[in-house]
């Protein structure tokens, strides 16, 4: 067992990866300059340009590249700095990446890992503080990994690299100094299996990345007041993991759904829906969702930090549901 | 027109584009008939282009095209009945009836798709090239696209790309000088020598008559040479003319009905079947066999896909994921 930050999970993963020559890495800065977040750093030096490649600024072509090296049988990791950029290139992640397998009806297959960075915290203001894992959870073709630890990281990323699908990994920039032991031996982590980060029998919180942790605070709080609550860690979005869910909530009969994007059109919204259809009769009241505030994200730290969860946000509410 | 190649290169050019021809002419019946539906885009005028190039590749060369992509996909060797069915919806269709007119694949003939979101095809290009370079194979891309493509940014970008790390792209413009309905003269800065923006990417280009199909195969064969030599990208334009509107559902109301003449447009395939005629490298009765065995191919793709069977429900939920 060791312990490492969730920057050197991803990087234990990547270098895993390299060990495959179908397998080279491209993206912005991630050579020369070790990274925007330096996951990368020293990679240049160690396998060398022709697998480590640093690309323009042109996240359409850097993706779509991907795409078609992925075509002619290759299995590149592409880098988006960020979630925010991704945009610039959502024509080959949704119209291309996620659609040629099944408009070939087979005939082709694309194994392209996407490896990306988001959330906001960092007072980078409104278009490099944005959250869209949801976005593309809700297209069939792609599938959505978001780790909240470096366990979950490492374990989903071998995953993600024996797939053979589009993949968009999402890492949330405030955890890349997240601690956390991870096992010596091999270990992978499949998709759409939820985990539960903490047993509880009165409510019930489901979360992924970052809120993950804002879960366990309001845990821990919750615990202070005499209540257990569950925390789930959805950890893949597509496909996410209805059962663990609907179990807890059959056995909690509250439940509350933490994101860090907007509530409006949020993934939570999926959630949520999802339990009361199928688990409406368990249900003590409205099942309550906490999202970002629906604004741009400002600035300036104190407006931004109001637009995040925060664990007082979720107790409250759980209050407002269910008078707790 | 003059040429260097045999009898049976010069007939199989004319067979080939003859079949494009015909193979279009009989989607759009079975259009008229409701029996192909969706967004349809003939190539009848611009079979030069895929003929004449591909003929200049090798079978392990990559193609990938746009939504006018019948041509490019029965020239580079895809079967006249796969294609027919999935135009009509079947189950025996290159995609199972689940990709249409805009979308043929022949991954036995690396034949990489038709791609329907304009200049989308660009950058996967650019992949299917890498690969070829991170293999250290010498085999090259066509990239096609149309005059449209080249005011989004995914050409900008590609063409940057593919010359700054040297990949071995052919971009292959088919200007027919209109974008769906609005010609290259009001959209475009340069619109009838496109191929002057390749130099602001230190890319080689030409251009061409794309309606000549000895000129096409000509130019595309010297350029997959030195391509082969050097690895880096070129950039062809073959000018050439759209007969028929944008898609099906188009009555070509914006350009008059005698701008082909104007600008004097010769048919692709009048015009080698002239020559060859003209030099007397083939008689009447050698065209007569030609276009017989072209006609019973169309009938039998046409038989073929009609009485192939829809796909089942089932398909709906196939390949989504590997």
């Amino acid at each position: 067992m060791a312990e490492m930050i969730l920057r050197e999970a991803v990087a234990k993963g990547l270098r895993e990866a390299l060990e495959d020559d179908r397998v080279f890495i491209m993206g912005e800065d991630i050579g020369a300059y070790g990274g925007a977040y330096a996951v990368t750093r020293g990679f240049l030096d160690e396998f060398g340009p022709e697998r480590v490649m640093d690309t323009p600024i042109s996240e359409s072509v850097i993706v779509g590249a991907g795409v078609g090296s992925a075509l002619a049988g290759l299995k590149p990791i592409v880098e988006l700095m960020t979630i925010n950029f991704s945009l610039v290139a959502i024509d080959q992640i949704v119209n291309h990446a996620a659609k040629l397998r099944y408009m070939s009806d087979g005939q082709f297959t694309v194994p392209l890992v996407i490896r990306t960075v988001t959330g906001g915290g960092g007072q980078l203001a409104a278009t490099h503080s944005q959250s869209f894992e949801n976005w593309y959870a809700s297209v069939p073709g792609l599938k959505v990994v978001v780790p909240a630890t470096p366990y979950d990281a490492l374990g989903l990323f071998r995953t993600a690299m024996k797939d053979g699908n589009p993949i968009l990994f999402a890492e949330h920039s405030l955890l890349y100094g997240m601690r956390g032991d991870v096992p010596d031996d091999w270990y992978e982590i499949p998709f759409g299996k939820a985990d539960i980060k903490r047993s509880g029998d009165d409510v019930t919180i489901v979360a992924y990345s970052r809120m993950t942790h804002i879960a366990l605070q309001a845990a821990a709080m919750l615990e202070e007041r005499g209540r257990q609550a569950e925390v789930i860690d959805l950890r893949t979005l597509r496909p996410w993991d209805k059962d663990t869910v609907l179990q807890s909530v059959r056995k909690t009969n509250r439940v509350v759904v933490v994101e860090e994007t907007w509530r409006t059109g949020g993934f939570s919204g999926e959630v949520a829906s999802t339990i009361q259809e199928e688990a409406f009769d368990d249900l003590d009241g409205p099942v309550a969702r906490v999202g970002g505030v629906d604004v741009p994200a400002p600035y300036n730290g104190m407006l931004e930090a109001a637009t995040i969860p925060t664990a007082e946000r979720v107790l409250q509410a759980l209050n407002d549901s269910y008078g707790i | 027109m003059e040429s260097t190649l045999n009898k049976q290169q010069l007939a199989e050019f004319y067979r080939q584009m003859l079949l494009i021809r015909r193979f279009e002419e009989a989607c759009g019946r079975l259009y008229m008939q409701g029996k192909i539906r969706g967004f349809l885009h003939l190539y009848i005028g611009e079979e030069a282009i895929a003929v004449g190039t591909m003929a200049a590749l090798r079978p392990d060369d990559y193609v990938i095209g746009h939504y006018r992509d019948h041509g490019h996909a029965i020239a580079k060797g895809m079967d006249t009945k796969i294609a027919m069915a999935e135009l009509c919806g079947k189950a025996t269709g290159s995609s199972g009836g689940k990709g249409g007119s805009m979308h043929l694949f022949d991954s036995k003939k690396h034949f990489m798709g038709g791609h329907a979101i304009v200049a989308g095809q660009m950058p996967i290009a650019a992949g299917l090239a890498l690969a070829s370079k991170y293999r250290k194979e010498d085999r090259i891309t066509v990239c096609f696209f149309g005059d449209g493509a080249v005011n989004q940014g995914e050409f900008h970008e590609t063409l940057n790309l593919a010359s700054v790390w040297k990949l071995p792209v052919l971009f292959l413009l088919e200007n027919n000088l209109y974008g769906m309905g609005t010609h290259v003269d009001r959209s475009r800065a340069g619109g009838r020598h496109i191929y002057e923006a390749a130099a602001a990417y230190d890319i080689p280009g030409v251009q061409i008559n794309g309606m000549d199909v000895l000129g096409m195969n000509e130019c595309v064969s010297e350029t997959v040479k030195s391509m082969r030599k050097d690895g880096g990208p070129r950039f062809i334009e073959a000018m050439c003319y759209r007969y028929r509107g944008h898609s099906m559902a188009d009555p070509t109301m914006y350009r008059e009905r005698d701008e082909a003449e104007e600008l004097g447009i010769k048919d692709p395939i009048e015009s080698l079947k002239n020559f060859m005629l003209q030099f007397e490298i083939v008689d009447d009765g050698e065209l007569a066999e030609i276009n017989a065995k072209v006609e019973a191919e169309i009938s039998d793709a046409v038989q073929f896909a009609e009485d192939s069977p829809t796909p089942d429900l089932d398909a709906m939920y196939r390949n989504v994921y590997a």
